[in-house]
C-alpha cells in the first residue's frame, strides 16, 4: 500500500523516500540535567500545567495550555528574568490534525538561557496577545495573522503587515501554492487596470521560471525569432543570424563563422 | 497588446478634511531616499512634531520563509544572501550553523577560522555601510566617500575569495567551499594596519562637528525597558545600557578563543549608537588579526579539511567524488534530493551586523525543512519606530533611520 500523504499540502515534497527508512530524531534530554532550566521549569510548573518538557539543541522546549500563555510569559519577564521574547510564530499542522503550533523563543540574558514556549490551538481559535507583556510581539503577532491568519484577542491593531491589506489568503499555510492562488495571479491587474481588462492582459505569470516557447513577445525563442506579434506555426526555420556591428568593433575582430575553423578531433 | 489604461488615481492621504485640529498625516516613503529602502512611514504631525508614527513595511516581501519550505536545505543558502545584503555571509552562515546544529555537525578548524573572517569582513562592510549612509542623509558627504572606499578594499577581498561583491554564498553547510586565495592574508593585513587611521579620519570628521552632535546627541533615545521589550539586539541594545553580544555570551565558531571587548553605552541616544559601530569596527579588526594568526596556526599543524566528513548529509570532497564511487553516489543523492536532517527543531541565534540573526528550523526529516522563521534583528528595529518616533521632528526622522540602521532586504525577507 501507498503511504498516505495529506493531499491539502502543496509545498514541495520529496519525490523519492525509501519506505524502509526511519528518519533520526535530533536527541532531546531530561530537564533535570540542567539546573537553571530545572528551576525555571519549578516555577512555570508550579502555577501553570506544563503538558511537556525537554532540552534539545541545548535550549528548553515547554509545552503549556494555549490560556496560560500570558501568565507563563509575564511570570517568566518578573520573576524568572526572560526579559526578551526574540521570536514568535506558529506552525501548520491543519494537515495533520486540523491545529496550529505556536511557538515563543525567549531569552534570559542575566542566565544566557533560552526557552521555547510551545501551545497548540485548533483552526480558527484565536492566540491571546502578549502585547502587553512585551511590545516585539505588537509586529509578531501580526505577522502570524498576516501568514497564518490566526488572530490575537486584545491586540491593538490587528491589520496585516506584510502583505497588502487587501490581500485575500494567507500565503504560509501549507495549502497556499508557491506561485500563490488565482486571486494572487488576478491581484495586480485588477488593482491598476480593472477587472474588465482581464481578457486583454490576462493574469500575472508568477511562476519565475516558465518559458513559453510560442510566445512571439517575450523574447523565448532563442534562434527561432520572429517579428513581433506573428503568428507561431511551430515550423520556424532556425534564424542564424548573430547580431555584429557594422564594420565591426575597434580591437574586436568580427567573427566569422563561415571562415573559422572547427576543431573536430578533440586531441588533435 | 490593446493599451490598457491604468486606473491608478493619486490620494491625498496627506490632508484630513474631516478634523478639527491642525494634525497633518505626512506620508515618508515607500521612495524616500533616507529610508534606505522601501520604508513606509505614516506621521501624524502637529506642526512639526511627530505625535504618531506608524511605520509600513512589506514593500521588498519575497516571502523568504515560504521559499525554503520549497527548497533543499543547500538550495536555499543563496536565498539567505538577499536578507541583510549589506552583510550577506553572515546570513548564510546563520543558517549554516542552524543545519550543522540541527544535524549535529563539528566543522573542520580552518573552516572555522574562514568563516570568522568573512564574518568579522562582513561586519566591517555592515559597519562602514552604515557609517557612509547616515553620515550622507545627515550631510557629511566626505565621510561617505571616505568610508565607501574602505568598504571597497574589503569587496575586493571578498570578491577574490567568493566571486561575488554583494551576495556572497561565501558558506556551506559543513564548512566553506574554499581555502582562502593567494594574497587574501597580505590584502587583510594591509587593509587592516590603515583602518585604525581610517578611523580615526571618520572620528575627527563627525566627533566634533557642531551639525553632527546637535542631530544625533540626545535625538533617539532609547531606554533600557523599550529595547529590551521590542526585542532590540546587536548596537541597538548595547547602545541602551545592556553588555548583551551572542559572540561573547553564547560563543559560537571560535569566538571563545579570541579576545575582544564589547563595548556598550547607557546613553541610548543616536550619538551613543555612532560610537558603537565605531568601536566595534576596531572591535572586529583585533579579531581579524587574532583570525589571520590562528589560520598561520592551521596552516603549520597542516589541518587541510574544509568541509565536515558526514557522508549522509555533506558531499565529500571533490577527489574522492571523483575517485571513488560510493563518493560520487552520494553526492548525486545529495545534489538531487538533497540532505534529510533528523526530525527535531532547532533555533539558534548568531549576532549579525545588525543583531540577533536568528534562524528556526523545524524538520520532520524531509529534504524540504517543514516550517523555516527567519528572526531577522532589522524587523523589531523598525517596529520600534512606533514608541521611539513620537514626540520628535522630522529632521529627527531622517537620523533616527539612520542610526537604527534597518536593511529591508531582513524587514521584509
Amino acid at each position: 500500500m501507498r503511504a498516505y500523504t495529506p493531499k491539502d499540502n502543496v509545498q514541495a515534497k520529496a519525490y523519492y523516500t525509501d519506505r524502509y527508512y526511519v528518519s533520526p530524531q535530533v536527541p532531546k534530554q531530561e530537564v533535570a540535567s540542567d539546573e537553571v532550566f530545572a528551576a525555571d521549569l519549578a516555577a512555570i510548573s508550579a502555577k501553570f500545567e506544563v503538558k511537556e518538557s525537554y532540552i534539545q539543541v541545548g535550549q528548553m522546549v515547554v509545552y503549556i495550555n494555549a490560556q496560560d500563555i500570558y501568565g507563563v510569559l509575564e511570570l517568566m519577564r518578573d520573576e524568572l528574568a526572560y526579559t526578551q521574547l526574540t521570536e514568535m510564530s506558529a506552525i501548520d499542522w491543519l494537515a495533520k490534525d486540523n491545529s496550529f503550533e505556536i511557538f515563543y523563543q525567549m531569552l534570559s540574558m542575566t542566565k544566557r538561557k533560552r526557552i521555547r514556549i510551545k501551545y497548540f490551538i485548533q483552526k480558527g481559535e484565536a492566540v491571546n496577545s502578549v502585547e502587553k507583556l512585551f511590545r516585539s510581539a505588537d509586529w509578531s503577532e501580526r505577522e502570524m495573522y498576516d501568514m497564518f491568519g490566526i488572530e490575537a484577542n486584545n491586540h491593538p491593531f490587528m491589520k496585516r503587515i506584510l502583505m497588502p491589506y487587501d490581500w485575500q489568503g494567507h500565503p504560509l499555510l501549507k495549502t497556499y501554492p508557491l506561485e500563490g492562488d488565482e486571486f494572487a495571479a488576478w491581484y495586480e491587474v485588477d488593482k491598476i487596470y480593472g477587472k474588465e481588462a482581464r481578457d486583454i492582459i490576462g493574469p500575472e505569470i508568477r511562476d519565475t521560471a516558465r518559458v513559453d516557447r510560442y510566445d512571439s513577445e517575450r523574447f523565448a525563442r532563442l534562434g527561432f525569432e520572429v517579428p513581433k506579434g506573428t503568428e507561431i506555426t511551430g515550423n520556424e526555420e532556425k534564424n542564424e543570424n548573430a547580431y555584429q556591428e557594422e564594420g565591426g568593433v575597434f580591437l574586436v575582430k568580427k567573427f566569422d563563422k563561415e571562415s573559422s575553423k572547427v576543431i573536430d578531433d578533440p586531441q588533435r | 497588446m490593446a493599451q490598457v489604461k491604468n486606473r491608478l488615481t493619486p490620494f491625498f492621504e496627506n490632508i484630513t478634511f474631516d478634523r478639527e485640529d491642525s494634525e497633518v498625516i505626512l506620508n515618508f516613503g515607500p521612495q524616500h531616499p533616507s529610508a534606505h529602502g522601501q520604508l513606509r512611514l505614516m506621521l501624524h504631525m502637529q506642526q512639526e512634531q511627530i505625535v504618531k508614527a506608524h511605520p509600513d513595511i512589506g514593500y521588498l516581501h519575497r516571502g523568504m520563509e515560504k521559499m525554503a519550505e520549497n527548497m533543499i536545505y543547500n538550495e536555499f543558502m543563496p536565498t539567505t544572501d538577499r536578507m541583510d545584503y549589506i552583510a550577506s555571509s553572515s546570513n548564510n552562515y546563520g543558517f549554516a550553523l542552524a543545519v550543522e546544529k540541527l544535524i549535529g555537525l563539528e566543522v573542520p578548524r580552518r573552516a572555522k577560522v574562514i568563516r570568522m573572517m568573512l564574518l568579522e569582513i562582513n561586519r566591517l562592510m555592515s559597519h562602514l555601510f552604515w557609517l557612509a549612509t547616515t553620515a550622507l542623509d545627515i550631510g557629511a558627504m566626505t565621510v561617505f566617500l571616505f568610508a565607501f572606499r574602505e568598504r571597497e578594499y574589503l569587496m575586493d577581498i571578498i570578491e577574490g575569495y567568493c566571486g561575488a561583491r554583494l551576495t556572497h554564498a561565501a558558506i556551506r553547510i559543513g564548512g566553506v567551499p574554499l581555502d582562502i586565495q593567494d594574497g587574501f592574508i597580505q590584502q587583510l593585513r594591509s587593509f587592516l594596519d590603515k583602518l585604525p587611521q581610517n578611523i580615526k579620519d571618520y572620528e575627527d570628521l563627525l566627533d566634533s562637528n557642531r551639525i553632527w552632535l546637535m542631530r544625533m546627541e540626545e535625538v533617539g533615545t532609547i531606554s533600557t525597558e523599550m529595547a529590551l521589550s521590542w526585542g532590540c539586539t546587536g548596537p541597538m541594545l548595547r547602545a541602551s545600557g545592556v553588555a548583551w553580544d551572542i559572540r561573547k555570551e553564547e560563543p559560537y565558531e571560535l569566538y571563545d578563543e579570541v579576545e575582544f571587548n564589547v563595548p556598550f553605552s547607557d546613553k541610548g541616544d543616536n550619538f551613543a549608537r555612532y560610537r558603537i559601530y565605531m568601536e566595534e569596527m576596531r572591535e572586529s579588526a583585533k579579531i581579524l588579526y587574532q583570525t589571520i594568526d590562528m589560520y598561520e596556526e592551521t596552516v603549520k599543524n597542516n589541518q587541510t579539511e574544509l568541509m565536515a566528513h558526514s557522508p549522509k548529509y555533506i558531499s565529500a570532497p571533490k577527489l574522492d567524488i571523483m575517485t571513488q564511487n560510493y563518493s560520487l553516489m552520494q553526492h548525486f543523492v545529495l545534489v538531487t534530493q538533497g540532505m534529510r536532517p533528523p526530525v527535531g527543531e532547532v533555533y539558534v541565534a548568531t549576532e549579525s551586523p545588525k543583531g540577533e540573526l536568528g534562524y528556526y528550523i523545524n524538520s520532520q526529516g524531509g529534504p524540504y525543512p517543514y516550517r523555516l522563521k527567519l528572526r531577522a534583528p532589522s524587523f523589531w528595529h523598525t517596529g520600534i519606530l512606533t514608541d521611539l518616533l513620537p514626540g520628535h521632528y522630522i529632521p529627527d526622522v531622517v537620523s533616527i533611520i539612520g542610526t537604527t540602521n534597518i536593511v529591508f532586504g531582513e524587514v521584509d525577507r
